[in-house]
């Protein structure tokens, strides 16, 4: 199964990444503390992970105010989208491959 | 990596994708309950429009007395502040039981979507009610519904779509023959209700 293991992103080999970037493509923006919920993560942990996928400039990040409390907003970018949609392709030729 | 832990990976990613973006802890049952209110309130609004007909002995023609005007509108805000209240609380219970947030980016877009055409439509049905044009408030309440749930259906379950579609055709219809309006809000408003509620209810097995 050597074939398409080069495809798979290094950026996605965390599932709680992978997570993230299903939430993103599937929404126009997702703040924190939903992402948090949904996903069921700690502080720490979504916190560097998302920062891991803003350095690959996977997603982007809009911050801004909401009264007083900060509200942070995740973007997914284009090269994000079309890494995630590769990364998926890969998973399907793998099964695909599989059941020859 | 197995073959099985890719299955799970990626039925995982589609959940997800559709969790986040859909409020999905919709109750069929309320709109089960929504169909039983709106037939009470039909038989109610029936009962009236006999007897005005048999005091002013007007049967042969179909002319709303605006002395009950004030009487209707007010079944009809009973019928949908009880069907409101009936949906929150079974859906605050649904979601309660699958574990959804209720209170997340999916509904908070279903909300916003349901409320643009419903409160437009609630306005226009309040000022054709101010100028007396009786005959046109149930084709508007019935067309302004379906406008809402199929801009809504987008952010729930999509059979909520087809609903809308049903409720717009009636409406368009029922301005088309007016002196049954009665009818078109009894099968809109109570029995699509039913049938709807019901299929939700067994098909997302609630």
């Amino acid at each position: 199964m050597k074939i398409s293991l080069e495809q798979f992103d290094k950026a996605f080999e965390n599932r709680l990444r992978l997570q993230i970037m299903s939430v993103l493509v599937a929404n126009e923006s997702y703040d924190f503390n939903s992402l948090k919920e949904l996903l069921a993560a700690t502080d720490g942990n979504l916190a560097s992970h998302l920062k891991a996928l803003e350095k690959e400039e996977y997603i982007t990040v809009i911050k801004s105010f909401v009264g007083r409390k900060p509200n942070t907003q995740y973007v997914v970018s284009k090269s994000g989208r079309d890494a995630f949609l590769k990364h998926l392709q890969a998973l399907e030729n793998l099964i695909k491959n599989q059941k020859k | 990596m197995k073959e099985d832990g890719i299955y799970s990976e990626l039925s995982s990613i589609r959940s997800l994708m559709e969790r986040s973006s859909k409020f999905i802890s919709l109750s069929g049952l309320s709109g089960v309950m929504a169909g039983v209110y709106a037939l009470g309130g039909a038989f109610f609004a029936q009962r009236l429009l006999r007897s005005q007909e048999s005091r002013l002995d007007t049967s042969n023609e179909y002319s709303l007395n605006a002395g009950i005007v004030p009487q209707l509108t007010l079944i009809a805000i009973v019928v949908l502040f009880l069907s409101i209240t009936t949906c929150l609380i079974l859906t605050l219970r649904q979601s309660r039981k699958k574990g959804e947030p209720s209170w997340h980016p999916g509904s908070k877009r279903l909300l916003t979507n349901l409320a643009i055409p419903l409160l437009t439509g609630g306005i226009f049905t309040t000022i054709l009610l101010l100028r007396g044009e009786y005959s046109l408030i149930i084709p508007a309440c019935l067309i302004f519904y379906g406008l809402a749930l199929v801009s809504g259906s987008h952010y729930t379950f999509s059979d909520v779509k087809w609903l809308g579609l049903f409720e717009i055709l009636l409406g368009l219809i029922c301005a088309f023959i007016p002196g049954y309006g009665l009818m078109f809000w009894t099968i809109g408003f109570g029995i699509l209700h039913i049938f709807y509620g019901f299929i939700m209810h067994f098909k997302y097995k609630q």
